[in-house]
This record gives C-alpha cells, structure tokens and sequence, in this order.
C-alpha cells in the first residue's frame, strides 16, 4: 500500500476491500455480459464478421493503406509544424514589443479556433484559389489544419520550455560576448529542445488522432475513413470499429509511453538544467491566465 | 457586407454549441471525478479499472467515438437515449454521451494530478483523527485537490468547447456543421472563416480568462 489516502487494511478493512471488490466485479461482469449478449443478439459475433480481419486482403486494400496515411498526414503536419512552432514561440519572448504582440496574437487566435474548423475552411480556401485535384487536396488541407493549431500549441511548449530555463544560462551566455541571436541559437534553444522532448512526443497523439476528422469531415482517406469503406464491404460495423479503435489505442499507447520513458530519462541523466517539460506543463504553465488551448482532440 | 449571414441561424448554432459543451462539462466533471475516485482508491480491482478507461479513451480519436457513436450504438445496439423518433435530439444526445466519455477521461488525469498536490500531512492527519478513505477523500483531499486544479480544468474545458464541433460528424447542427454548409453554398469563405473563428475566440477567452483568475485566487495557499 503506497497510498497515504488509506492505512494499510486491517482485518475489517480486507473484509470490506473483498466485498467492494466482489460487487465491483459482479457489476463489470453485468455490463460485459450484457455487451456482449445484445452483440450476440444484433448477430456481430459472427465468425464471418471478423473473418475479414484475419485475411491479407482486409489489411492490403483497407487498413494499411488508411493507417499509412494517417500516419503520412501526421507526420507531415508535426515536421512543418515544429519549425513553425519554434519561430513563433521564440518571437512570442522578443524583446521588441511589436513583435512580441504579434506572434502572440496570432499563437493565441489559432489555439482558440478549433482544427475542424481550421480544416474545413483549409479545404474550401483550396478548392477556390488552387488547381489541387481532388485527391490531393483533403490531405493538403488536413495539414494544413493540424500546422496552423499545432504550430501555436507546440510555440507555448517552446515558450514554457526557454522560460523554464535558469537565467543563469542567458546571463552566462551574455558574460561571455556572445550576441542575442547567437545565445538563443546555440545556448537556450538546445537545452530547451531537450526538456520539450516529452511534450513534443505528446503533441504527437494529439495529431495522429486530429486526422481522424479529416477522414470524416473531408474523405482524406484516414483510417477512420478506410473502416468505414472495410465495413461497407463486408458488412461489418462493430468489427471494424473495435479493430480500428484498437490500432488508434496502440499506436498512441506506444507514443505516450515514449513519451514518459523518454522523460523519465532526461530527469535521470540530468547533464543540463533538470528541467522537463510534461505534455501538460505547457498549457498550464504558458497560458492558464489567457485561456486559449490546452487538451486537444 | 455581412449580408451572407441572412437566411442562416448562427446564433441558433452556436447555442447548440454552448448546449452540448454545459451538458458535456456536467457530465464529465461528475464521472471524472468517480474515475478519479476509483483510480486512488484502495479496491485494486477499482484502480485497475480507472487506468485502463483513461488509458484506452484517452487514446481513441474523439471522431471514432462520436461516429461510433453513431453508426455502432444508435443503428446496431439501439441506443437512442430515448429519442429514437427525433434523429435532431439522437444525434445531440448521443455527442453528449460521447464528449461526457472521453472528456472524462482527461478531467479524471487532471483532479488526480491535483490530489497529488495535497500536502500528505492532510490525508495523514485524517487518517489519524480516524475517517475512513471515502471520508478522507470527499472532505478533505478533493476539495482541496479541486482548488489547485482550476486551471487544468479550464483548459479541459476549453478543449471540450473546442472539441464539440467533431459533433458535425454525426450532423448535430452546431457550429461546424453550419460553418460547412455555409462555406460551401457562400463566396465570401474568408468573412464566413472569420464570424465561425470569432464566436469560438468569443466562446473560449472569457472562460480562460475567469477560471484562470479564479483558479488564482482560490488556490490553496501553502
């Protein structure tokens, strides 16, 4: 027991621990009991339902393919994003107030906009003033989108991350003749960037899931989209839902899971400032008092 | 020069909007907060739970939940919230339930961040005046514990705000889908981007701005 909220249980605490647990199981058991009986009921136990999943044929034509764009949008919108990013989060501490005023104008609109709106009007402002064709233009407006509201996500995370670091490091860095640019380029942006790691490997999840709109909203042929293509074929709803959610659960456990490991290991190695950024510190830390972003999709 | 507005409800919308985004706030501040129970409770069979719901419902698109919400609860399991004769209302309640779930998820993260925060002398001096967990939890820890989460929960809530706009993926006539319909039958995209754009920053700056001074000025100081 490592919890300070409860005492270590004694014999009627287990009594009580085994009857909550008991009752607790008995009502989970109910409801999958019951899930899985109105499955069995709408006939989604099928073996010809989930047959599909165990051929090549579902993942070559279907799955693949859509997870291979998710995964292309995704890191798309994260390599423009990032430099992107980082020139509005470091004009955000300029020391000339206009420029100042104006990069945080612009993180500060972006982040209260929500993607899907961004996304829509992406894909009609293509439609009007370019000659894309029809099937480049989803995936150009999906990254577009997700650039415009991660770029002003991922400039508070370099925002929070700089202001994170000693002011040591700046005055040091002056002490020893270097410029303002020069400080920022090769002293605070890199110790910076190595506290952000976490954070920017966080901001990931939230893109890879933000596709999944451009699929519904768009036909940017996503995985969300592909499944329900797979299901108009065989049939299969339920099926193709919970394998879907499945690939989503475990490409995103995977990345939040780096995440954490890798902070875990920057706070153990601790050769520069010990400062790591959460996911979450950059909301909180940033912008709490202006409200703006925060969470995602 | 705003006359693209004449013969659309923007004002309707965006109520629809503000509806699904109070009802979804509600919803999941209350499971949040049970999961977040659940999650520090000494039930291992609880706390097991608790981290898998946020583990797998943090990690699924909002988008999968809602056009599963859809398409696999309303069409094949019949869940129809009790409105299976008025598609409006399904599919409104049916966002709800969606964004309650997966907000939940999030607030759940948020509070147990917070009950971190509680100075252990607390829970340890409710311990020693003899209250039970679920007493130590309810009057001493979670009051503070909400207190110092303020913050985080605003933004939770501003996400949230942001994020019932996915409703228009199951055609729920909020602010998106109306914003789409609009963009696509109007020439003026840019003004059209620009009224959507404005009630969100609307929508979204003063609930920052409130919480984020009330969050300040009812933190615990220690």
């Amino acid at each position: 027991m490592t919890s300070v909220l409860y005492d270590a249980p004694g014999p009627r605490a287990k009594r009580r621990n085994v009857i909550f647990s008991v009752v607790f199981f008995v009502l989970l058991a109910l409801l999958l009991w019951w899930i899985w009986q109105t499955m069995d009921d709408k006939g989604q136990l099928t073996a010809s339902l989930w047959e599909p999943f165990t051929t090549a044929q579902a993942w070559t034509t279907y799955l693949l393919p859509g997870l291979g764009n998710t995964l292309k949008a995704a890191a798309l919108a994260m390599v423009i994003a990032l430099p992107l990013g980082a020139v509005f989060g470091i004009a955000r501490l300029s020391d000339h107030r206009w420029v100042r005023g104006s990069a945080g104008a612009v993180v500060e609109f972006f982040r209260a906009i929500p993607v899907l709106l961004l996304m829509l009007f992406a894909n009609e402002f293509y439609v009007r003033s370019t000659g894309l064709s029809s099937e480049e233009r989803p995936l150009y407006a999906v990254v577009t989108g997700l650039v415009l509201y991660n770029a002003s996500v991922l400039a508070e995370i370099v925002r929070a991350g700089i202001l994170a670091l000693p002011k040591g490091q700046t005055e040091a860095a002056y002490a020893v003749g270097l410029r303002k640019g020069q400080t920022m380029a090769s002293i605070l942006l890199p110790q910076a960037v190595t506290a952000m790691l976490p954070a920017i490997v966080s901001q990931l999840v939230v893109i890879v899931k933000d596709t999944a709109l451009g699929g519904v909203m768009l036909a940017f042929p996503e995985l969300l989209n592909s499944r329900s293509t797979l299901a108009a074929n065989y049939a299969n709803v339920i099926p193709s839902f919970l394998v879907v959610a499945a690939i989503f659960i475990v490409l995103n456990f995977a990345l939040t899971s780096f995440a954490s490991w890798l902070e875990g290991r920057l706070r153990r190695g601790k050769k520069s400032t010990g400062a790591v950024l959460h996911a979450d510190d950059a909301t909180i830390a940033g912008t709490a008092a202006t409200g703006g972003g925060g969470g995602g999709i | 020069m705003f006359d693209f507005l004449e013969g659309y409800d923007v004002l309707g919308a965006f109520w629809t909007t503000v509806q699904l985004t109070v009802l979804s706030a509600l919803g999941s501040l209350v499971w949040g907060t049970l999961l977040a129970g659940m999650r520090v409770s000494p039930v291992p069979l609880m706390r097991g739970f608790g981290t898998a719901y946020v583990n797998i419902v943090r990690n699924i698109p909002l988008t999968v939940i809602i056009v599963f919400s859809s398409l696999g609860l309303a069409d094949i399991f019949g869940v129809t919230l009790g409105a299976s004769d008025d598609f409006e209302l399904q599919g409104f309640r049916l966002a709800a339930l969606s964004l309650v779930a997966y907000t939940a998820a999030f607030v759940c993260e948020a509070l147990r961040s917070g009950i971190n925060t509680v100075s252990l002398g607390q829970a340890e001096a409710a311990r020693a005046i003899g209250l039970s967990f679920s007493q130590t939890l309810r009057l001493i820890v979670l009051p503070q514990a909400f207190r110092s989460v303020i913050a985080p929960l605003a933004n939770v809530l501003i996400a949230l705000t942001k994020n019932t706009t996915v409703a228009a993926a199951i055609g729920v006539a909020e602010a998106a889908t109306l914003m789409k319909e609009m963009i696509e039958n109007e020439a003026q995209t840019v003004l059209i981007g620009a009224v959507f754009a404005f009630g969100f920053v609307v929508l979204t700056l003063p609930t920052g701005l409130l919480l984020g001074w009330l969050g300040k000025r009812l933190a615990v100081k220690r």
